[in-house]
């Protein structure tokens, strides 16, 4: 990978966004700017399915760097984000040393880095890229307070200790992008740490230009008329509203069927792939005539 | 990068205008004041931050400010209230930089302004409002129509009443029933620790001598409590709330209260102190005593709430007694949608307590048959049946 030089201005972050299509706001574009400026944390929130996850991806191809993922669930320890040792290859190993082997040297032997899982937070610590890595810690509100804990140790030290091998400290700080649905509040201490930023649903022009960019397959009229639905659910009472990636999903699936604009025949068929509740499908079914009307009008 | 495009850019990097920074202490001190965390790592931040951007440009200031200084997306309406008061241009009718008083018209939009009052936990009377007369909807039907936009006085109740019931809810047996999490733990029965056992065998070269298990470790249940504070609960309003805040003090507990429209109260009932959790409770919540909805209500929060605060197995409350001026069968499919995403689902109802109460209210009776369990909620007894009902929870009743 060539070396990419960082952004140097927020009319330059924008613009790199928008080369690998990705239609942010000017407010995204200066938290990113501001959060590799002062070499912090970036966290995003938004609702399901508005670009979070995204956003870090096209960040990592922007600073032509290696993106570490991290994706996090209930229970997720240490051993599964930062480093396991490999525990059969240990002891076979050792088994075949055989009888009257010294055991300090032994152990030595198997503690060292070849016998040693590197997960992604050791990853992204320990790394000697030409650029420093993009570190997506995606979905922090499924991990449990335990493990928040220990992130905030890790993003104010940059610092792993291995007991067996010493503290490895980043040699470069990695570009930290964390990722919250808001599932559960986030403790305040570790926010305290990132900078923030919260992505809003877009309006329906941003929709538009998003369906354009990412789902070219769809005609102009499609684009435009599928993100007006969205648009149009997004107002109505429903348990879960549609993201952006459901619009796209959507206008994916109608291109695929070959529509160049819709109807209500198109839509009452094609409507699981924005809604994922049967109360909604079923609330939104009885409005499909005048939603398509509003939308085709939009 | 040719250096002669980077210099002036590098000039712009070091700390900007001398007076911007007197004023951006005082910023941070007024986002302080209406509960935004504007410490002096925060301000730092905001300080180094205006560093890097151009500060003609109006959007990107503002942006810039809002990274640093929000963390949570409840904040956004009350820093950009604060951001339009404080930096507005110099306008006869309002002075920047002035916190919102009496007889004053401020720069805000309606909404801005409203977050604006809350954050600071003004009374909306104390803010001029010209640009929303009808805050206030005229009385029509003496129902709804009129949400009751009326501060209920906690301060009615004694200091020595408040006490006694706060040491006997305090000393109830509240212990919530457990579940078992995805984290592990050491044990003697369970599945296989790998790692432990390897450690071990390493020491006796390789040989497997001792197998250490693990099983997982357990948790106590999140509770959500949705409180009915409309006209007909009043009586109970306030030991309803030092109850909240005597569990909320020991256990992992969501609040909200609703009459007309629902509140989250979690924040508020934080605080240590009773008064003034329950003050702070007063003053957020604008319509106690008003009408009930129940149904739109426990829609709003399978809506708004249920997928933040009904993770890990929740245990959910719902204190009414039943007097619902809403549709019924909207009632009864948002307890089908809460009871779904629910571990278990309780009802209690005050007038349970009384002699001869049959459950006939048309909510009530909509309600009970999605309930897991139907309790009084009269008195500090009843409060502790319920206790010894959540230490004993495990599965669901079959319904």
């Amino acid at each position: 990978m060539s070396p990419v030089s960082a952004p140097t201005t927020i009319e330059d972050v924008e613009r790199r966004l928008r080369e690998r299509r990705y239609i942010g706001d000017r407010a995204l574009a200066t938290s990113i700017f501001l959060a590799l400026q002062l070499k912090k944390p970036l966290f995003i929130e938004g609702e399901a399915g508005v670009g979070k996850t995204e956003a870090a991806k096209v960040m990592a191809d922007v600073l032509g760097a290696r993106l570490i993922r991290l994706q996090c669930y209930e229970g997720i320890d240490l051993a599964h984000a930062v480093y396991e040792w490999n525990y059969p290859r240990q002891l076979l190993h050792i088994r075949l040393m055989g009888e009257g082997q010294d055991r300090r040297v032994a152990e030595r032997e198997i503690f060292s880095s070849e016998f040693l899982l590197r997960r992604p937070l050791l990853d992204a610590i320990d790394n000697d890229d030409a650029t420093p890595p993009v570190l997506l810690i995606d979905e922090i509100d499924r991990s449990d307070e335990e493990f928040e804990a220990f992130l905030l140790e890790l993003l104010s030290e940059f610092q792993v200790s291995i007991p067996e091998i010493g503290t490895i400290k980043a040699r470069q700080v990695p570009f930290v992008v964390i990722t919250s649905n808001r599932t559960r509040e986030v403790h305040d201490a570790l926010k305290r740490r990132c900078l923030y930023h919260w992505i809003d649903y877009p309006d329906l022009d941003k929709e538009v230009e998003i369906v354009r960019a990412r789902a070219p397959e769809a005609a102009d009229g499609l684009a435009r008329e599928v993100a007006a639905l969205v648009q149009g659910l997004r107002g109505m009472d429903l348990y879960k509203v549609p993201g952006v990636a459901e619009t796209l999903d959507w206008a994916r699936s109608l291109a695929a069927l070959g529509a160049t604009q819709i109807d209500a025949t198109l839509v009452n068929a094609t409507m699981g792939a924005a809604l994922k509740y049967q109360e909604d499908l079923e609330r939104v079914r009885e409005q499909v005539p005048a939603l398509v009307e509003k939308a085709r009008r939009a | 990068m040719c250096a002669s495009r980077c210099l002036p850019w590098s000039k712009r990097r070091g700390v900007p205008e001398v007076d911007l920074l007197p004023r951006l202490g005082a910023f941070a001190r007024l986002l302080h004041d209406a509960g935004l965390e504007a410490g002096p790592r925060r301000l730092t931040d905001a300080t180094r931050a205006l560093g890097f951007i151009d500060l003609k440009q109006h959007a990107d200031f503002r942006n810039a400010l809002r990274a640093v200084f929000v963390s949570r997306k409840e904040d956004i309406p009350t820093f950009e209230a604060a951001f339009d008061i404080f930096w507005a241009p110099p306008d006869p009718r309002a002075t920047a930089g002035v916190i919102p008083g009496r007889n004053r018209s401020l720069p805000l939009s309606p909404e801005r302004a409203k977050a604006w009052v809350n954050a600071l936990g003004l009374n909306s009377s104390q803010m001029n409002r010209e640009h929303d007369p009808k805050e206030f909807p005229a009385s029509s039907s003496g129902y709804s129509a009129e949400e009751l936009l009326r501060h209920k006085d906690f301060e009615e109740m004694t200091w020595a009443e408040t006490e006694q019931v706060r040491r006997l809810l305090e000393q109830a047996p509240w212990r919530v029933a457990e579940r078992k999490t995805r984290r592990l733990r050491p044990s003697r029965s369970g599945r296989i620790d790998l790692r432990r056992s390897a450690r071990h065998a390493i020491r006796s070269s390789g040989e497997l001598m001792n197998l250490f298990r693990r099983k997982p470790r357990v948790r106590r249940r999140p509770l959500v409590l949705i409180c009915d504070v409309s006209g007909s609960m009043e009586r109970y309003s306030r030991l309803l709330m030092i109850f909240a805040h005597a569990i909320g003090r020991r256990e992992d507990l969501e609040a909200f209260v609703f009459s007309t429209r629902l509140t989250r109260i979690t924040r508020l009932l934080r605080q240590r102190d009773l008064d003034r959790a329950l003050d702070s409770v007063s003053k957020t919540v604008h319509d106690f005593s008003g009408g009930t909805r129940i149904g739109e209500a426990i829609g709003d929060f399978n809506r708004r709430w249920a997928r933040r605060v009904l993770g890990h197995g929740a245990v959910v409350i719902i204190v009414s007694d039943g007097w619902d001026r809403g549709d019924p069968a909207q009632l009864t499919a948002e307890l089908i949608h809460l009871r779904r995403s629910a571990h278990r689902l309780i009802w209690l109802n005050p007038l349970l307590g009384s002699e001869g109460y049959e459950p006939l209210t048309r909510g009530m009776a909509a309600a009970l048959p999605l309930c897991d369990d139907f309790l009084a909620a009269h008195n500090v007894d009843a409060l502790e049946d319920l206790g010894r009902l959540l230490a004993s929870l495990d599965s669901r009743t079959s319904r």
